[in-house]
């Protein structure tokens, strides 16, 4: 059979569809360009400065993975630290075992992903705000089975035991991990989101019950996602351990603050965009930086600042700007004619 | 004879304790277009929620040629060929009317690039949406947001179309044309099941009328013969009295 066509239509010329190629080659262009000075830095300025960058690179793949979740899938996770958490711990093992904390990386995030898949069978049972609590409860689950590992020091955290020797050579590879977890969280979302997935998942967030009805597999769509987030959260906790050279605390490491700061970013940058949660990202990095000594008023001022955005700029920073000015770093419309 | 295209047999749907539909029998020959009318809670659309599966049934059987589908999704009940509209339309307001109706080509249809957006701009066409492709579906009036979810369900290559109240509210002008289109839908062999309260247009297209009041059919038959029975003008009076 050769292309469906609709009856009663006749063979009359159809307008071409677009995906704003030039947009799309000028936003990778640019992300590319950014990229690339990114990683040069560290033979251009002090390790202090690419030290500090670490945190903006894994806040930016936290943020788009919450966004991913909920801006896209429309699963509202509280409990997002589980994986955070696992990837941490589960770098101890790997790294025990002889793997290098680089390539341990990458080797835990797909160790959390396949874990991911069973868990999300128990998550997915739970609908809206019993889900966001449901996967926190999963979260404080899962540190309490890690903590029972004497190996992995229990209640009091560890250190990591193959570490680069070199600082300045560890400083440098560790930001360059750092980088590479958030351009692929943000590339990876992109590219999620341009596939024929994204435009279901995109279906999903907006009507999941249409969607069904219109042919998308909601609970795989779901799923596929779930598992794509929990991997980039693991990769995002492997990091914070590799920059601390271990874990101060499971509590810390699997604590909610972790959703708390990934609620914060998504919303203050804009939910449901790809460019958002990097926005959002900076926007927590600089409110850290320069108010974080400031004692209460450092929380005065973030609380000030969800409000006054969530209240004036309900799209969040990027949303607004997006829809005011039809702007973006990563197009995904489609546009008809012209 | 060959099987019907839908069989639908002793279907029961449940709210809880509320028994909404009640052991409802419907066999549909593949090309026949069947209208749906009742008074407002008699389970019209609840019986095309059961057939799309959107709505699990309690009790009974949905079959696509022959095929047991009582247990399978909605997206494989529209894979499978049953494309929908919802009454109260849910459009993906975050999307544009266009990709409102891609995302029926690409999932229900099945269909890849090019054979997929044209399929979807072929909807909007018949549907009179082209000139409206690169609006966000969020920012659509009532009467649009109806022809989009018209546009929709046609994107996904159906092969039984399920209409629910798509007329309402059009001038006669429009609703004319709704009924032109429709017509040249049946005419190409697709099959449908259309409720409407609009009966005028409704007996434009339909081959067959059932009437279905309280969660059972009461009357199924030839449109102008079901229309004269008593147990319509019954049902309407016993709905016009309460
Ligand atoms: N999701 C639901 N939950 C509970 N009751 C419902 C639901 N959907 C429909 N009903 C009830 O089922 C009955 C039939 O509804 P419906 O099928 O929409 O009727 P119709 O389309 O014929 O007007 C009504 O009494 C309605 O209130
Ligand atoms: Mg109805």
């Amino acid at each position: 059979m050769t292309a469906q066509t609709v009856p009663g239509t006749e063979a009359t010329a159809l307008p071409a569809v677009h995906r704003s190629r030039r947009a799309t080659v000028l936003g990778l262009t640019g992300t590319a360009a950014v990229l690339l000075a990114m990683a040069a830095l560290p033979y251009l300025v002090d390790s202090g400065v690419t030290g500090q960058l670490v945190k903006l690179c894994y806040l930016v793949a936290l943020a788009s993975m919450w966004n991913l979740l909920t801006g896209y899938a429309g699963m509202m996770s509280m409990g997002q630290q589980a994986f955070i958490g696992l990837g941490a711990y589960l770098l101890f093992v790997v790294n025990d075992h002889g793997v290098n904390v680089y390539a341990g990386t990458l080797v835990v995030s797909a160790l959390v992903a396949l874990l991911a898949w069973p868990l999300s069978y128990l998550a997915f049972r739970l609908r809206g705000g019993y889900f966001a609590v449901g996967t926190w409860v999963i979260a404080e689950v899962v540190r309490l089975i890690v903590v029972r590992f004497d190996s992995l020091g229990a209640a009091s955290g560890r250190s990591l035991s193959d570490v680069t020797a070199d600082p300045v050579l560890r400083r440098a590879f560790t930001y360059w991990l750092a980088l590479a977890v958030m351009a692929a969280a943000v590339l990876g979302t992109y590219a999620m989101l341009r596939s024929r997935l994204g435009l279901g998942l995109q279906a999903i967030r907006d009507d999941d019950t249409a969607a069904g009805s219109l042919g998308v597999d909601v609970t795989r769509g779901k799923r596929t996602v779930y598992i794509a987030a929990a991997a980039g959260c693991a990769a995002a906790g492997a990091v914070i351990c590799v920059n601390s050279l271990g874990v101060a605390s499971p509590t810390q490491i699997f604590g909610v603050q972790y959703s708390a700061l990934m609620v914060f970013m998504v919303i203050i940058g804009g939910i449901g965009t790809v460019e958002g949660p990097v926005i959002g990202a900076l926007a927590y990095f600089l409110l850290d930086k320069y108010f974080a000594q400031s004692g209460v008023w450092y929380l005065v001022v973030v609380g000030a600042v969800a409000i006054a955005v969530s209240l004036y700029l309900p799209r969040g920073l990027w949303g607004t700007f997006a829809q005011r000015t039809g702007w973006a770093v990563f197009p995904v419309r489609h546009t008809v004619g012209r | 004879m060959t099987a019907p295209l839908l069989r639908v047999e002793h279907l029961a749907v449940s709210f809880g304790e509320l028994r909404v539909l009640e052991d409802v029998d419907l066999a549909v020959p593949k090309g026949q277009a069947v209208g749906i009318v009742g008074p407002n809670g008699a389970g019209k659309s609840t019986l095309l929620s059961a057939v799309s599966g959107v709505e699990r049934a309690s009790a009974g059987t949905v079959r696509l040629a022959g095929r047991d589908v009582t247990r399978v999704s909605a997206a494989e009940r529209c894979r499978l060929g049953i494309g929908r509209s919802f009454q109260i339309p849910r459009p993906f307001v975050d999307l544009t009317v266009f990709e409102n109706a891609l995302v029926g080509a690409e999932r229900g249809a099945g269909l890849r690039g090019g054979h997929a957006r044209e399929l979807a701009l072929r909807s909007l066409e018949v549907t009179g949406l082209l000139p409206l492709a690169n609006k966000s579906a969020g920012a659509l009036p009532l009467l649009a947001r109806k022809r989009l979810e018209l546009a929709r369900a046609l994107a996904t290559a159906p092969e039984v179309l399920l209409l629910d109240e798509i007329a309402g509210g059009l001038t006669e002008g429009e609703a004319e044309e709704l009924v032109a289109t429709v017509l040249s839908l049946k005419e190409s062999g697709l099959t449908i099941l259309w409720i409407e309260h609009v009966v005028k247009a409704l007996v434009q297209v339909v081959d067959r009328l059932v009437c279905l009041a309280s969660g059972r059919i009461r009357a199924d038959g030839d449109p102008h013969e079901v229309l004269a029975g008593a147990e319509v003008a019954e049902v309407y009076l016993g709905g016009a009295a309460a």
